[in-house]
């Protein structure tokens, strides 16, 4: 415990404000797709001086009463369906887990340079399959000028909404169907092992619930939110019995994401469904190439390829994080833009109702 | 909250939660050292860290929320239910 506490960073005004902005940013994109902002937060944490576990730690708590924050506000627009969320929830708790177990395996047989090259490449193929077909699925949508109709569940959902498992069966308000658990448990599991692998489960959740289980966007990012507090409160409780914590940290980083998650959370309102989709695809594609470029890295370390110059290295790494924040600065530009035209038009409409109503 | 362009801002609430946030991280920032030293020792302190992201939540939870409300960033008054 002592290496531990000897660990804690020293916190200055610059340090404080840095991790209050980021945790807004990230709070903002939170609250608006239900994920995201802490595979910048914990890279962050550690280029500030947090060792890496204390990082993943410290994330971890600011993360699921931050969810708790933002699923309570969307719960009261009607979005989040509590009962999906508990029953991914807890099988997402087993797959951080797992996730957990085979990250230590990596790590103890082939060090801090296979371990980072696992989550790398994880990111790098997840993000481009799954990222690639959400952003493809909105730019079908846009297209196609159905971007104002109700969302209509894909035929993977709607074969999965057919199947009848006896005594496996729950009905779900979010998809107003019944589903068999059996396909919820493997896709909670998945999103757990993103969580402990990627640090982002929602990259799988939300996707999963949308084009598995065919609920509409804006229920699914709210519904993950439950999860993710499910996940978060769990992890934090593993990581705070070995006092891995830095309760200063996950506060500070809360204080800024509850103004942010509050804000995106409002934002949904505003938007077209597909916008939940364009915001979360974007990232993805974004921060795929942002961990792409730190394959060369990984592999050079590892002995795979010729080693690196020192020089190329942190050019790599900076322009690797620089991308993340780029990413996590968009998502958060497209939901205050989307948010702003929304009051617009909205104040644009209640301006010619009155007009209408002759009280001008 | 969506229809509340005539209702009464939420000051009071807005101002009481924030002063008890304030407080809140002043202490915690005050006596770091000796939360940090606590909260490391693990096993049953485990949970001193997870009850106090709970009280933070509720008290700087409740502030950002009534602020974003006296600002007038409000929900839309349309499409609240989305079913």
């Amino acid at each position: 415990m002592h290496d531990i506490a000897t660990s804690f960073i020293n916190l200055d005004g610059i340090t404080i404000l840095y991790l209050f902005g980021v945790g807004f940013v990230g709070g903002l994109v939170s609250g608006f797709i239900g994920s995201g902002g802490a595979f910048v937060l914990t890279p962050g944490m550690m280029s500030l001086g947090v060792p890496g576990l204390m990082a993943v730690a410290s994330n971890m708590c600011h993360k699921f009463p931050k969810a708790l924050v933002g699923a309570m506000k969307r719960f009261k627009y009607g979005q989040v369906d509590v009962k999906l969320g508990l029953i991914l929830g807890v099988s997402a708790e087993a797959g951080v887990l797992y996730g957990a177990g085979i990250q230590e395996k990596i790590k103890a047989t082939y060090g801090d340079a296979g371990s980072n090259l696992y989550v790398s490449v994880a990111f790098v193929v997840i993000l481009a399959t799954v990222g690639g077909f959400v952003l493809y699925d909105a730019w079908k949508t846009y297209r196609s000028g159905n971007a104002n109709s109700e969302e209509k569940a894909g035929k993977l959902a709607m074969w999965v909404q057919s199947i009848n498992i006896p005594y496996t069966m729950v009905y779900f308000k979010s998809i107003n169907a019944r589903v068999s658990i059996l396909f919820t448990i493997p896709l909670g599991f998945a999103t757990g092992m993103m969580a402990a692998t990627i640090a982002v489960g929602g990259f799988v959740g939300v996707p999963s619930m949308i084009y598995v289980l065919g609920a509409p966007s804006l229920m699914a990012s709210a519904t993950e939110l439950v999860i993710a507090f499910v996940m978060g409160l769990g992890g934090s409780l593993k990581y705070a019995l070995h006092g891995m914590v830095d309760i200063r940290l996950a506060m500070i980083i809360l204080a800024g994401s509850l103004f942010g998650i509050q804000l995106g959370a409002i934002g949904t309102t505003y938007v077209k469904p597909f916008m939940i989709k364009v915001v979360m695809g974007l990232i993805m594609v974004i921060v795929l190439f942002s961990r792409g470029l730190m394959v060369p890295v990984y592999l050079s370390q590892l002995g795979l390829i010729d080693k690196l110059g020192d020089t190329t290295v942190k050019l790599l790494k900076n322009s690797s994080f620089a991308i993340m924040i780029f990413a996590l600065l968009l998502g958060a530009f497209i939901v205050l833009r989307a948010m702003w035209q929304g009051k617009q038009a909205e104040k644009l409409q209640h301006a010619l109702g009155a007009l209408e109503h002759g009280e001008v | 909250m969506a229809q509340s362009s005539t209702k009464k801002k939420p000051f009071a609430a807005m101002i009481v939660m924030g002063v008890v946030s304030i407080a809140l991280y002043t202490t915690l920032l005050m006596k770091q050292d000796v939360i940090n030293s606590t909260f490391a020792q693990g096993g049953w302190y485990a949970l001193l860290p997870i009850v106090v992201a709970f009280i933070f939540s509720y008290f700087h939870g409740g502030f950002t929320g009534h602020f974003w409300t006296v600002l007038g960033v409000e929900a839309a008054r349309k499409k609240r239910e989305v079913k």
